[in-house]
């Protein structure tokens, strides 16, 4: 049965393509590709192992900003024609949203956020997911078909590009409702020039940075370390003391330097979860009990603001 | 306006153990809590009543042990409180459970707004509140971070990637909210009693209409295996000099602070 792809991103689209090119023959079935009217060259998904790749056309689709209802609506009116056994969305916040109104439009199983999928021959399909705030790994067998999966960018590699031109791309008209969230504004968001995910060195720091313009002592850490500096949730998200680009996190950004320092980090899974990939990892926090020191090769037991100047005079007689 | 808070009761998160010989979470036991943006929701729910006036209702799918902790929210300001629940609760899945949920809302009558936390602390999915939008047929945004309710409808503003997004909705609407749009309020002493004394209505899938057959979980959870971390946890508890002195030692003995960087 067929295996239905849509993202609104392309990379992730041919991603998905992979996955769908290697379940199809199991369930024997074709790989249709759902491309998204904003996103540039649909004849490209051919190449990239889609048998039909179909463009939506509706008055509805009109404007900037693709409602999220919308494209469950046309991903179920596709899912009432062609019967796939398997949705595959990009798991972007906004993918994750259509799938899952899709799931509750047709009332099937759904996992988000799947870091695998795989189909055995007797077309058992299994996921697995990050669970437990990151710390588990949830193992999850689709008892019915057909299923809404999302996968995240980079997860499954795909395939090289064909050298054959493949098909026409279809357009196809959806009768759509007309929808009754309407976008209003879209403003890009301040930006801060910071690059974590591509660091060598992060320096973060948590709420044992008591004000605001003590920020400045972590930070001049980071900069004697040719590091980046990140923080925790509460750091960005509540108390707003650095931008977003900042939050390292399960659901900030996803670290992996060489060198992590956490000061004034507890050690919330969630935090941890962003951080634990990488290489070497140093704590400093004056309660020895914080759970950050189990996830720590060395760690200081002391309060940062008598422990980070120490260091830093450390740095200057190494240089 | 008529308001219903759709909670959930998880395990707390941060109280999970791995077994040391399985590697598996240790789940029994655990202790239970409301899971964190849930009660975001009902402090956006209050604030709202707070400003337009109506009711606002907890509704909540769980195992039984779920109604103790439901109280939190009773305590916060939650009116009224519905426990839908099943023996078989921990077999069920999401479309399961958003069958029970989207058939409890239904029950409630005429309602305007439906908002939940962005995810649960323990799957930290997302797919409950976009999933029952879905089921009930109303359109629906998800992590939001400001909320603006009038008469007619809401303003909702979210973050997208680098982008903010500002949308309009009409009621009834769903609305799923991040941590950070409010400081959840802390019940007082008095507001704790007489939440304990405050009924929860309990429901289970015969009462909502609910097929057994629709319970027939989609998904199963085929095996839970912990992440383990294996790092060196070498501490100093030296005074900050000598301490500063053998971490920055330990350092250059791995090669990451080499002089040669800049």
């Amino acid at each position: 049965m067929t295996v239905l792809v849509f993202s609104e991103q392309v990379p992730t689209g041919n991603e998905l393509l992979a996955k769908a090119r290697e379940m199809a023959p199991v369930l024997g079935g074709q790989v249709i590709a759902l491309a998204y009217p904003g996103s540039p060259g649909p004849e490209g998904f051919y190449k990239r192992g889609a048998d039909r790749v179909i463009v939506p056309e509706s008055p509805h689709l009109a404007g900037d900003v693709p409602l999220a209802e919308n494209y469950s609506a046309i991903l179920h009116q596709l899912c009432e024609e062609h019967k796939p056994s398997v949705v595959l969305v990009g798991s972007t916040r906004w993918g994750k949203e259509v799938a899952a109104r899709l799931a509750g439009l047709l009332g099937c199983g759904c996992a988000l956020d799947c870091t695998s999928v795989s189909l055995d021959a007797g077309k058992t399909l299994t996921v697995e997911r990050l669970v437990l705030g990151g710390n588990a790994m949830s193992s999850e067998q689709m008892a019915k078909l057909p299923a809404v999966l999302t996968v995240p960018a980079k997860v499954i590699p795909c395939l090289p590009e064909a050298a054959s031109p493949g098909g026409q791309v279809e357009r196809k008209s959806f009768e759509l409702a007309p929808p009754r969230a309407a976008s209003l504004k879209v403003t890009p968001r301040e930006v801060s020039g910071v690059k974590l995910d591509t660091a060598q060195v992060v320096v973060s720091m948590g709420r044992g940075v008591k004000a605001k313009e003590d920020i400045r002592i972590i930070s001049e850490l980071a900069r004697a370390l040719n590091g980046e500096l990140g923080c925790t949730r509460p750091i960005a998200a509540d108390l707003k003391w650095l931008p977003k680009e900042h939050w390292v996190g399960l659901s900030g950004t996803k670290v992996k330097p060489r060198v992590y320092v956490a000061v004034g980090i507890s050690g919330q899974i969630q935090h941890i979860a962003g951080m634990r990939d990488s290489a070497l990892i140093v704590a400093i926090n004056k309660d020895k009990d914080a759970p950050i020191f189990k996830a720590a090769d060395f760690g200081i037991i002391g309060d940062l603001y008598k422990v980070v100047p120490e260091i830093m005079n450390q740095l200057k007689t190494c240089k | 306006m008529e308001t219903v808070v759709v909670a959930k009761v998880t395990v707390d998160v941060q109280a999970v153990k791995m077994d040391a010989d399985t590697s598996e979470p240790i789940l029994k036991g655990v202790p239970l809590k409301v899971s964190d943006f849930d009660k975001n929701a009902m402090e956006e729910a209050l604030r709202t009543k707070a400003k337009l006036g109506g009711k606002v209702r907890v509704v909540t799918a769980g195992p039984p042990e779920a109604r103790d902790k439901l109280r939190e929210l009773i305590a916060m300001g939650a009116e009224e409180a519905y426990l839908v629940t099943d023996a078989r609760f921990s077999e069920l899945d999401y479309a399961a459970v958003g069958k029970l949920l989207a058939a409890a809302i239904r029950k409630l009558g005429k309602i305007d707004l439906v908002l939940a936390g962005e995810a649960s602390i323990d799957q930290y999915s997302g797919q409950m509140g976009p999933r029952l939008a879905g089921a009930l047929g109303v359109p629906s945004v998800s992590y939001v971070r400001k909320l603006t309710p009038d008469k007619e409808g809401l303003v909702a503003e979210r973050e997208m990637g680098d982008l903010v997004e500002e949308y309009r909705l009409p009621y009834p609407a769903l609305v799923t909210l991040t941590k950070e749009i409010n400081e959840p309020r802390l019940p007082n002493m008095m507001q704790i009693i007489g939440a304990s004394k405050k009924p929860i209505t309990e429901w289970r899938a015969d009462t909502l209409g609910v097929a057994p057959a629709e319970l027939e979980p989609a998904v199963r959870l085929a095996g839970l295996r912990g992440i383990v971390m294996k790092r060196r946890n070498v501490l100093f508890a030296d005074e900050p000099p000598e301490a500063a002195r053998k971490l920055v030692e330990a350092l250059r003995g791995e090669g990451v602070l080499g002089g040669g960087q800049k």
